[in-house]
């Protein structure tokens, strides 16, 4: 393999490197082009923050990412997009096999999206990011005097400051991969332990991934418009129109944080300690953030001390679920395993193991291995907080309701987002489980030989588990697309392309 | 026990009738991907053997491969078309059965197919044309859809009798054993339950695998020596192949990608049929054969309790050889998407894909046969992908039954039929109910 360059910040949109927490005013605007030149050279001057670590936060952020359709609409050309990823180019609700498989059925199903469906395609997100009382004066200064020439408004989403506490009232956005900026990560074919330190190229086109291997991304031959972009670590004489970009996937999730707190209230005959409980089984991690199951006396690879408290832990200490139920929502999400789940570091063991004779009982070594499977996580919450007491009350009429703008990133949509969502999240039979789907996110609608999704299962200490059934759907898919995030250099490229 | 067996009736297409015998397949599905288990054609609602059947035609887009590859001239084969069925018991069982349901809706199919006409002896004809697998896998040796279905409806009623009282769930495992053994029994009585004793192993089948089983390693044993001393022609030649050999795996088109797609993820199992051709020469034809034969001998008598080495997702598989043993079919059955499929195939058992698959054209660059090869995520998908086939129609007997619940469902029913487990062992057995 070549060398690994060291990585130009400069050229990474901040996003990537930075979750801006201390920005904690965004709004999100979900944009068509109007008029393509326009929208042009609007993006070949746009401020566009970049990942190099300053003294202090900056005020202001703005990040760009674009639709398959809108690089079209700027002119990309055929042959160049389709060198992005097939989701990217089909999109997010782009055909029917795709959203069976991320669960956008039912209630979830893009035809009663707000955004993102049939006829509501953005062409471009424009992020802003701002401090305390400073969004609508960037806002302004970003869009200047003409941009209603430029760009019709899909939708513009504001977002709302709820402290790192998402709508349901669980501390969100702990686990997060650490991303492997200095590349010294070196993969080997089978990691014994669960790490938490992922290579770059799962997050930025243009490295290897967890693979060694480079994601597939534009590659374009050399001519007069493409010097504007790197060229391809792994294919010299080619540029590369991925390299220190990525894909943004973006969903917005409306909860129902009254169905959430009343269903658990129901279950626990209103019993405060016994509803936290519940809610907290759902999570698998108590309000504060503490994960339920033990922590490690080991450190784990990529977790600083600070988040030990909240993130150095595996399930291994509780196979059975008895601390954390099986099913738990970050179990789903990032279940910790490793790429030979028991395996000891010698050769018969791994070979054991390896020819699938390590199994001992039911269930286990049926998780994909995690590191493949890793989102980063920017996403921020919208609408007004909802404390507990006030959603155990009847909604008031002029609620505007409550959710998450969930935002991943990484270098391949299908083996990260939607592999999770698909196989982890929505699927009923996560880890040998039945007729379960995620607690928080499943849409609970019925699949074949099994007519519904909606159990959630509790395993207890010495008895069989307690299955509570008839679990409602308390998040609903209200919008959502696929963004290419490109690097600055990528951007001056697509500002200056079907010129 | 009831050992499992299968068929595969392939046939010849004859000329001009691809598109109408397409369209005759299609009409047996009630939406795509998913065919309707009361079709007009192949009722396959009422063979209570039948585990799974595919109906497909064999168009393989990548013939001209060995063109780009090896300058050969692309060769004319026929364009079959197969009929696949796993199912309980002997064929011959299966077929009197098969052809006493649907003697109709088999004739209509195969009136498509050369050499078959109207009037001509139906399950004479089947069983000539039927094509013996060089390597099956099943998930579970000897599990019968009537244990399946047994099973199933023996964990639902347990589940029943638990939601049905808090108290249940407070009994300890013991006592649930005991009240459970005592319910279950009187369901049996009511005839609301049925769980029929394993039949009896038939006599013939258990002596043939014994001797299977003491067979191939003693013939591995008198061909040792002559292995050992091949074995360094064998790492040259095949050394200077695999530096040699192209890759072929382009990105497949989109649209062919979202048409095998649209027949996927229907139910919580999926079905996969995959065809290629073998690289040339007589190297690695034997050694494919070679591998086939060790690969089934395990799948035989070793990976036949709910794992193909790590992996618990497949129910039954079968690798076909075709057109003497140029051309390989691979047909699966596996619970979850595509892309999870693919996961343990790359995460779990590339080595297992790679000393198979590396033998036919195109296949990413394995390294002395078990490595590299999968472990190319990306080429690998799309060489997958590339070569998968659109199975036109496809038949569960069990819809929304993984391979896991199965084995769970078994290890619910063994153990409520054994009063001699120790605690550590109810203990385990209270998790699965």
């Amino acid at each position: 393999m070549t060398k690994p360059s060291p990585v130009d910040y400069a050229d990474i949109q901040g996003l990537v490197r930075f979750g801006y927490g201390a920005l904690t005013e965004a709004s999100f605007l979900l944009l068509r082009i109007r008029d393509a030149a326009a929208a042009r050279s609007w993006l070949a001057s746009a401020p566009v923050s970049n990942a190099v670590a300053l003294a202090q936060a900056p005020d202001t952020a703005l990040q760009v990412a674009f639709t398959c359709e809108g690089l079209r609409a700027l002119g990309l050309n055929k042959d160049v997009l389709a060198g992005f990823s097939a989701e990217f180019y089909s999109g997010m609700s782009g055909d029917e096999s795709r959203s069976r498989r991320l669960g956008d059925v039912g209630a979830n199903s893009p035809q009663y999206w707000e955004w993102g469906g049939q006829n509501k395609e953005p062409h471009l997100v424009v992020m802003l990011y701002a401090r305390e009382n400073q969004l609508d004066s960037w806002s302004q200064a970003i869009r200047g005097p003409h941009w209603d020439d430029v760009f019709d408004l899909v939708d513009s989403l504001p977002t709302s400051n709820l402290f790192g506490v998402e709508p349901f009232g669980f501390k969100d956005g702990i686990s997060q991969p650490a991303v492997d900026w200095e590349q010294h990560r070196h993969v080997k074919d089978d990691e014994l332990a669960y790490g938490n330190m992922v290579s770059l190229g799962e997050f930025l086109l243009g490295y290897p991934n967890e693979y060694g291997k480079y994601t597939d991304r534009p590659l374009l031959p050399a001519s007069g418009e493409t010097s504007l972009l790197p060229p391809a670590e792994d294919k010299p004489e080619l540029h590369d129109l991925g390299r220190n970009g990525t894909y943004l996937v973006f969903r917005q999730l409306a909860q129902d944080v009254q169905g959430f707190w009343q269903f658990m209230d129901r279950q626990a005959n209103s019993d405060p300690q016994a509803r936290q409980k519940l809610a907290e089984a759902f999570v698998g991690r108590k309000q504060n953030g503490q994960p339920l199951v033990e922590l490690n006396d080991q450190p784990i690879e990529g977790i600083d001390k600070e988040d030990a408290a909240e993130n150095q832990f595996t399930f291994d200490s509780d196979s059975t679920g008895l601390r954390c139920p099986l099913g738990a929502h970050i179990r789903r999400a990032n279940p910790r395993t490793t790429d030979l789940p028991g395996a000891a570091d010698n050769v018969f063991s791994r070979l054991k193991h390896t020819l699938g004779f390590g199994e001992t009982s039911y269930g286990q070594d049926v998780i994909a291995s995690t590191r493949f499977h890793r989102l980063l996580r920017r996403g921020r919450e919208y609408g007004p907080a909802l404390s507990i007491e006030d959603a155990l009350k009847p909604a008031s009429p002029d609620d505007t309701g409550r959710g998450i703008h969930f935002i991943s990133l990484g270098a391949n949509i299908s083996r990260q987002f939607e592999f999770v969502q698909n196989a982890w999240l929505m699927s009923s039979k996560f880890a040998g489980l039945n007729g379960e789907s995620d607690p928080l996110l499943g849409n609970r609608e019925p699949i074949p030989g099994c007519p519904g999704t909606n159990t959630f299962s509790l395993t207890q200490k010495d008895a069989a588990k307690h299955h509570i059934s008839s679990v409602p759907q308390f998040i609903t898919v209200r919008g959502g697309a696929y963004f290419f995030m490109p690097g600055i250099r990528a951007l001056r490229f697509i500002s200056s392309a079907g010129q | 026990m009831i050992p499992q067996s299968n068929l595969m009736v392939m046939a010849p297409v004859a000329a001009g009738r691809k598109d109408d015998l397409r369209q005759l397949l299609l009409s047996m599905n009630q939406a795509p991907g998913v065919a309707d288990p009361a079709n007009k054609l192949l009722p396959f609602g009422l063979l209570d053997e039948l585990h799974f059947a595919r109906l497909l035609i064999l168009e393989d887009p990548t013939l001209a491969d060995i063109t780009t590859a090896y300058k050969l001239p692309t060769p004319v084969y026929p364009l079959y078309f197969a009929l696949l069925c796993d199912f309980d018991g002997p064929q011959d069982t299966f077929l009197t059965k098969l052809v006493g349901c649907a003697t109709e809706g088999l004739t209509a199919i195969f009136e498509h197919c050369e050499g078959f006409s109207r009037g001509v002896d139906l399950l004479t004809w089947i069983k000539q044309h039927h094509r013996q697998p060089a390597t099956s896998y099943a998930n579970w040796l000897g599990r019968s859809m009537q244990q399946v279905r047994e099973e199933a409806a023996l964990r639902l009623s347990i589940r029943a009798w638990l939601d049905a009282d808090n108290a249940h769930l407070e009994l300890s495992p013991l006592q649930l054993h005991n009240e459970l053994s005592a319910y279950i029994a009187a369901e049996q009585r009511a005839g609301r339950l049925s769980l029929t004793p394993e039949p009896t192993t038939p006599i013939i089948w258990e002596l043939r695998n014994i001797a299977h089983l003491i067979a191939v390693p003693l013939l591995l044993l008198l061909l040792s020596p002559l292995l050992i001393l091949y074995a360094p022609f064998f790492v040259i030649q095949l050394r200077r192949r695999e530096q040699a050999d192209m890759e072929i795996a382009p990105r497949p088109a989109f649209a062919y990608a979202d048409k095998l797609a649209a027949l996927e993820d229907h139910d919580v199992t999926n079905q996969f049929s995959a065809f290629g051709s073998l690289k040339p020469g007589l190297f690695r034809r034997w050694t494919l054969i070679f591998i086939l034969w060790v690969i089934n001998y395990t799948t035989r008598h070793i990976f036949n309790r709910g794992r193909l080495a790590r992996v618990t997702t497949i129910h039954f598989a079968r690798w076909v050889f075709l057109d003497n043993k140029k051309r390989l079919l691979f047909a699966s059955n596996y619970d979850g998407s595509l892309d999870s499929y693919m996961d343990d195939f790359i995460n779990k058992v590339a080595f297992g894909l790679n000393v198979v698959f590396s033998n036919g054209i195109g296949y990413p660059t394995t390294n002395w046969l078990v490595l590299d090869g999968a472990k190319d995520e990306q080429k690998f998908k799309y060489f997958i992908r590339r070569h998968e086939l659109p199975t036109e129609v496809w038949y569960n007997g069990h819809a929304g039954l993984t391979a896991l619940d199965l084995q769970r469902n078994t290890l619910i029913r063994q153990g409520l039929e054994n009063p001699g487990m120790s605690d550590s062992q109810l203990q385990q057995w209270v998790q699965l109910l």
